[in-house]
């Protein structure tokens, strides 16, 4: 018996045609490898503080381990307004303008859900975290990329936004400080974005997961510009500045009809964030401010180290602002960003990542990650000074 | 940096690891080597760096010496309070740390021996029969599980993704 038509996909077409990542076969070959320096890595290498993972095992003890509301613990709302209101200078309701998501992953998506029609275009400046454009075309629209450059430190210009408006540009994603480049928005360029946003009425998306993790210029948010805080959705979590990535736990502060609707759809696809995770968030931010301060300053020292060695060794780069990442210029070698990355690991045995992970501009550049030990971020930095011997 | 910033992340370093290069410490902090060099021994000479030593586990050495926690109970004295006999008690080179502190006795120190009858030996014969002191209480160390922010047993490693977005 034969079937003539030709074999069909179950798969959506817009999932279907949605890029495999880039770098999915370099992950693989990395994990294949033994003595593997790896400078790839996207989180802190610290264990979650002990305050918090004791708060943890508290409340397994106590069998707090049912759904919680909707939006999460009003209790770890509360201490989320008011460590926001602290840490990003502006207020909100615990009761009606924050919900409380799993990552930032989800907050992302939720609010991407809640305001897109299909055909509509979201700006995202690159390089930029990977998931994004991915997460806009899941929800029906289109994600229009603005590049960044090294001459102006990686920042978003508010010329290069105003370029790429359309009729069509319903939102804007801020990630500032920036994963991959460290880079981060003074106040003034804040006010400069923000001025974009309100005269073409767009909705600003800002994804501030690095914001404790600001060493120099720390500004307040762009929520807190005049006019800005009604079209202002603020993203942020734990996981980065509190090392409780495996936790799943962040929230979302904005307007309250937009709180509203993306509770909607939390409501009937995730329910509720961990209970269990949730109230260790809560021991994290009434009690966990010396532990991140203190990893904060490893995090500052090691980037001061990193950028160091990497400019005496001629791959250039700017000195990261926030976030535990350095984007250094390879360019010079001759090489691409794939093969410098591909060779590294295969002659030496360091892992980065290619700078086109984040986009195509990121071509050129590689990222680097210092939430790595001390003595690693050392052994790199000698294998990579071998490296550029070998390939000059 | 100001000095006094510096001063501050320097002793954060060096309590960490005494062993800590100036080279290090410069690029961790983003100054000079030289002026890491000035500042420890600016330190050095004005007594906020006492010294460095070794924390070693003993645990880990084929003979190790015997400790001993001991709580004294002092009648302090009408010239000078608890310093005059503090100060005598840590002029026994048995003696490595002496406490002043609250509670339900005085002073607190940690005396080393080779063996147990050494300690309290010295308890019975030097410490106890000092004017001044009321009385004594020798707890032997068994165990060590931390010392100065480090832990003598390490959790079982767990491993990363080695590669994550």
């Amino acid at each position: 018996m034969s079937d003539s038509r030709s074999p069909h996909s179950w798969v959506a077409s817009h999932i279907g045609a949605l890029p495999r990542s880039g770098i999915r076969d370099f992950f693989e070959l990395v994990n294949t490898m033994e003595d593997v320096v790896s400078l790839g890595i996207g989180e802190p290498d610290f264990a979650t503080p002990w305050t918090i993972r004791e708060a943890t095992i508290y409340a397994v003890d106590k069998g707090h381990t049912s759904y919680t509301s909707n939006l999460g613990l009003l209790s770890l709302r509360k201490a989320v307004c008011e460590y926001v209101a602290g840490t990003f200078g502006m207020d909100y309701a615990p009761e009606n303008q924050c919900i409380i998501t799993v990552g930032v992953s989800e907050a992302l998506d939720l609010i991407l859900r809640a305001v897109l029609n299909p055909g509509d275009e979201v700006l995202i400046h690159r390089p930029c975290y990977v998931s994004y454009e991915p997460c806009i075309t899941m929800a029906h629209a289109t994600a229009v990329g603005v590049d960044t450059v090294e001459e102006t430190g990686f920042a978003l210009t508010a010329e290069a936004l105003a370029a790429r408006i359309t009729p069509k540009t319903k939102a804007l994603l801020l990630n500032f400080p920036n994963n991959p480049t460290g880079a981060d928005l003074t106040w003034e360029q804040k006010e400069a974005v923000a001025a974009v946003a309100i005269e073409n009425d767009l909705l600003v998306i800002s994804d501030e997961i690095y914001t404790e993790l600001t060493y120099t210029d720390a500004s307040p948010s762009i929520a807190s510009v005049s006019g800005m805080a009604a079209r202002t959705i603020l993203l942020a979590g734990l996981s980065k500045a509190y090392a409780m990535t495996g936790y799943r736990v962040a929230y979302a502060c904005g307007p309250e009809d937009l709180i509203e609707a993306m509770m909607k759809i939390h409501q009937y696809t995730m329910l509720c964030a961990s209970s269990i995770a949730q109230e260790a968030a809560v021991e994290a931010l009434k009690k966990g401010r010396r532990d991140m301060l203190d990893m904060k300053r490893e995090y500052e020292q090691r980037r001061n180290v990193i950028v160091r060695r990497l400019n005496a060794m001629g791959l250039p780069c700017v000195l990261p602002k926030g976030a535990f990442y350095v984007f250094p210029r390879i360019s010079d070698t001759g090489l691409s960003s794939q093969e410098f990355a591909q060779r590294l690991l295969q002659e030496k045995r360091v892992a980065v990542v290619p700078g086109t992970a984040f986009g195509a501009c990121g071509e050129g550049y590689v990222r680097c990650s210092y939430a790595t030990a001390f003595e690693e971020i050392e052994v790199a930095m000698g294998r990579i000074g071998e490296f550029l011997q070998t390939v000059d | 940096m100001d000095k006094p910033e510096m001063r501050e992340e320097v002793l954060s370093l060096l309590e960490q690891n005494a062993r800590m290069p100036n080279a290090e410490i410069a690029d961790r902090l983003a100054v000079p080597e030289q002026a890491i060099a000035d500042v420890i021994t600016e330190m050095e000479a004005d007594g906020t760096i006492i010294g460095y030593y070794a924390l070693v586990n003993e645990q880990s050495l084929d003979e190790s010496a015997v400790r001993a926690i001991i709580e004294v109970e002092v009648q302090p004295q009408r010239d000078g309070g608890f310093d005059p006999i503090a100060q005598r008690v840590s002029k026994f080179s048995e003696v490595r740390t002496v406490h002043l502190v609250s509670g339900r006795y005085d002073l607190r120190l940690e005396v080393v021996g080779s063996s147990l009858h050494e300690v309290a030996s010295f308890v019975a014969s030097k410490l106890a029969p000092l004017e001044g002191v009321k009385s004594t209480v020798t707890h032997f160390l068994l165990k060590k599980y931390k010392e100065a922010g480090f832990r003598l047993q390490e959790d079982e490693s767990y491993e990363r993704l080695k590669i994550t977005p």
